[in-house]
């Protein structure tokens, strides 16, 4: 068995403060008045609706879902009546509104019939029914990336995959929800962890974990051990140096194998399948117990909230609702960011509903900003990149509007990790700077291709503008010659 | 964004929160405190005089050009760079120099070298070398003009506050003496001169200017430089590569040369200990911002300024080098970044 570890560059040693929110045990948040549903709480094409308001619905049913191969459906997390469908405030970056559904709970908490009975069966044998099934149950990425996981299962015939990586790394302070799965249920993951090592025809699988969490990775063990010798050969636990951000896929494929992901690649490309914890525990639910993902672990932390703790959280549920039952605001002016404090995002109010997509919510003191100073090219960045980027020089690019530039020295490799902005002695919002770059060279992609489609058609036109005058042309001299020039008009 | 920003982290261990570039620049300022002492003990107080003079200039003149431009002039006068460039100008000048020569030095680096190219972080060149050469092609006698290490005990000496005052101010003291009185050549100047009348490098070091390994006095001013550089480097608050890059390369040419004729060309020992090397590799060609920002850009930028030291201060018109080889490697730091950008992660991996 390998027992290396390798190093991925930069990186950062950042205070945990985790301890807060596992001093008491997971909880289930109740119901609240309302439920929030995104429709796109995925990357992919969004959800349809398919119930109409007024309608009622039982916990477990399909409310949405899309045609669409790169997309996931969304279920009815409890029972109740279907209050309105439209646009809503959601968490994203843009603070724009989305469509969602409001469901009103009815109390009865009520499964869609057949799915009453919480027995644990035997997972079907075909690895295509085994998709279908994670791709129903609305399946995605819960480290934060919320891809769709059938799509990231279904690997293609010609990619071999030698190792499946199952990332409970959790390396961003604060956040304690795949912790707290880990240690609560650890034999659901190595099961779920056994199921895809076969589902993607890895030959090894590893469950990695920060070394800050001990107490997960003993509870993998002893569940490991308990799986029984089938599983001691393929499966591993592995623990990683706690080291910001150990966790990111790339890095953590690094760090496990060696191999670096190819620029614009995917870890599919290096034989390596990776897929979160949390996800992990979804496909066994999804698999074992036919449960579609209705809910998740939400921890709510921060000295903003009385009681930081960690939550089974419905999605569509308040953010305030989470905070309540964390003892409510210790802080007359609370800032919100849902995530941790390296790639969270803020949040502008508490009525934002979870998502798919939230971990964490962190309540921490209001605090101006402080003043960016200009760059004096110190290199601290650059020091601390794990993608090797010379940060201060995409700023100096992106800043001034040299986003060519930016591109060709790799603004697109940037995993928006946070670790530049928070070295720099300036205090700039280094990450800012990307994500603007990013998306006015993708607006200015967009653009570029809409004007080729327009040249395109200009001069597909001018052609056939030609071509018939050419006809015409032909046909005036022709009918002297046949006189039967007329028969095609 | 962060919340974890008011913990260290481990890529910069010496810094907290709040403005840091601030912390940065008074940390500088702290290494070059005992060079400051030992260089008083060595040659009177003329180099307080000339910190003063440089400070004020450099303040008054940032103020004046801050508010020029429209900027918040507290918050950038925090960030005490323009004390840096003040001091490590006020250290590079001879101490008994006019006193406009320091006023008009920094005022030229602060406004010209700095504040016309866009203030704190747009300047392409170091400005205190923009202003030290200024100085030394316009001024050459008084740049020059270098007084002779003192006895240990500034007690004692002619030197003391009051008649470096008279110095910088009236050219001579209230006794009469003018600066040329106590002047002597330099070190560097003395190998210069010899050598070019044929003398052996040994002979030469055998005179009064010279010390251990160095110039008298000078040499234990490098050594309190030394101190201060090291003592910013396990502070993290510059890196190793630049001054290690300068200081090899310094020595491996010196160290070539010599072996191929000790008596035309001094050992490596004597080079690094004497002109602004020291100085030079810790506190002037690590200025981040006029200096190349790659891992290996920075040591070809190191390397290149030594090399240019040792070549001016061989075959070139000056004794000492440093400043014009900062200034040619400013010049050449963002080609030298274009071409030694690092490997991307995931980049060249195959797939």
């Amino acid at each position: 068995m390998r027992r290396r570890l390798w190093r991925f560059p930069g990186g950062l040693r950042l205070p945990g403060h985790k301890a807060a929110s596992l001093e008491l045990p997971l909880a289930e948040a109740p119901l609240p008045e309302r439920l929030t549903l995104a429709l796109r709480q995925h990357i992919g094409a969004a959800a349809e609706p398919r119930v109409r308001v007024g309608q009622h619905v039982r916990k477990g049913e399909v409310l949405a879902r899309s045609r669409e191969y790169v997309s996931a459906p969304v279920h009815a997390p409890t029972s109740g009546r279907i209050a309105a469908i439209g646009e809503r405030a959601v968490p994203h970056p843009s603070g724009l509104h989305a469509p969602c559904l409001e469901l009103e709970p009815d109390g009865e908490d009520r499964w869609l019939d057949g799915l009453e009975d919480d027995q644990v069966e035997q997972p079907p044998s075909e690895p295509a029914e085994l998709r279908a099934r994670i791709r129903n149950a609305g399946i995605v990425g819960l480290g934060g990336a919320v891809f769709p996981s059938a799509v990231k299962l279904t690997p293609g015939p010609q990619t071999a995959i030698d190792t499946l990586v199952i990332n409970g790394v959790e390396c961003e302070p604060y956040i304690t929800c795949d912790d707290t799965l880990m240690r609560t249920r650890a034999s659901d993951v190595v099961a779920g962890a056994a199921l895809l090592r076969g589902l993607v025809g890895a030959a090894h699988a590893v469950l990695a974990v920060e070394d800050n969490k001990p107490q997960a990775a003993a509870a993998l063990r002893d569940a490991l051990a308990r799986a029984g010798e089938e599983q001691t050969g393929t499966l591993e636990v592995r623990e990683v140096p706690t080291r910001f951000p150990a966790g990111g896929e790339k890095q953590l494929i690094k760090v496990l194998t060696g191999r670096e992901v190819p620029r614009g690649g995917l870890p599919l490309h290096i034989g390596v399948v990776c897929l979160n914890v949390g996800t992990t525990a979804a496909v066994y639910d999804a698999v074992f117990r036919r449960r579609p993902l209705i809910s998740r672990i939400v921890t709510v932390t921060g000295p903003g909230v009385h009681r930081p703790r960690n939550l089974l959280a419905r999605l569509g549920t308040p953010v305030s609702h989470l905070i309540e039952q964390a003892g409510g605001y210790a802080l007359e002016r609370a800032r919100l960011t849902m995530g941790g404090p390296m790639m969270g995002l803020t949040l502008s109010d508490d009525a934002l509903p979870v998502t798919k997509a939230t971990n964490c919510i962190l309540v921490e003191p209001e605090r101006a900003a402080a003043p960016a100073l200009p760059c004096i090219r110190c290199g601290a960045c650059a020091g601390a990149c794990p993608v090797r980027l010379l940060p201060q020089q995409l700023y100096w690019y992106a800043q001034s509007g040299q986003f060519d530039k930016a591109r060709t020295q790799g603004v697109f490799d940037c995993i928006e990790c946070g670790c530049c902005s928070h070295v720099c002695p300036s205090n700039i919002p280094l990450v800012q700077y990307y994500r603007h770059a990013k998306s006015e060279i993708a607006a200015g992609e967009r653009e570029r291709q809409r004007a080729e489609r327009s040249r395109r058609r200009h001069e597909m036109r001018q052609e056939r503008l030609a071509r018939e005058q050419a006809a015409r042309k032909v046909r005036r001299r022709a009918p002297t010659r046949e006189g039967a020039g007329d028969e095609g008009q | 964004m962060n919340a974890g920003r008011d913990t260290g982290a481990a890529a910069t261990p010496a810094l907290g929160g709040g403005a840091r570039v601030g912390a940065v620049m008074r940390e500088v300022l702290y290494a070059l405190v005992p060079a400051l002492c030992v260089y008083v003990w060595w040659f009177g107080w003329g180099v307080v005089v000339n910190l003063a003079l440089a400070a004020l200039t450099a303040l008054a003149a940032e103020a004046a050009m801050l508010a020029v431009r429209g900027r918040p002039v507290s918050m950038f006068l925090g960030d005490t760079s323009a004390l840096v460039t003040a001091v490590l100008l006020g250290f590079a000048i001879p101490p008994l120099a006019p006193w406009w020569v320091i006023v008009l030095g920094t005022a030229f680096a602060i406004v010209a070298a700095k504040h016309l190219y866009g203030g704190l972080g747009y300047n392409p060149f170091n400005p205190a070398m923009v202003g030290y050469v200024l100085l030394l092609v316009s001024f050459p006698r008084e740049m020059s003009t270098w007084p002779a290490a003192l006895g240990p005990g500034v007690a004692a000496s002619p030197l003391g506050i009051q008649d470096a005052w008279a110095l910088i101010f009236h050219g001579h003291t209230a006794a009469g003496a003018a600066v040329d009185a106590v002047s002597a050549a330099t070190p560097l100047d003395a190998v210069r001169t010899g050598v070019g009348l044929g003398r052996p490098v040994d002979a030469i070091r055998a005179g009064a200017a010279f010390g251990h390994v160095g110039g008298h006095g000078g040499e234990w001013i490098n050594l309190a430089i030394l101190a201060g550089g090291l003592w910013l480097l396990a502070r993290g608050i510059i890196g190793w590569s630049i001054p290690v890059s300068l200081l090899a390369a310094l020595a491996l040419l010196a160290g070539l040369f010599h072996l191929s004729d000790p008596a035309r060309y001094a050992d490596p020992l004597f080079h690094l200990s004497t002109g602004a090397s020291l100085l030079g590799a810790f506190f002037i060609a690590t200025d981040p911002v006029s200096a190349a920002t790659t891992p290996r850009g920075r040591l070809i930028y190191g390397a290149c300024i030594g090399a240019i030291t040792y070549i001016i201060r061989t075959w070139g018109g000056y004794p000492d080098g440093i400043a014009f080889a900062v200034l040619l490697m400013n010049l050449a730091a963002p080609t030298i970044d274009q071409y030694t950008r690092p490997r991307l992660f995931g980049e060249g991996s195959g797939g």
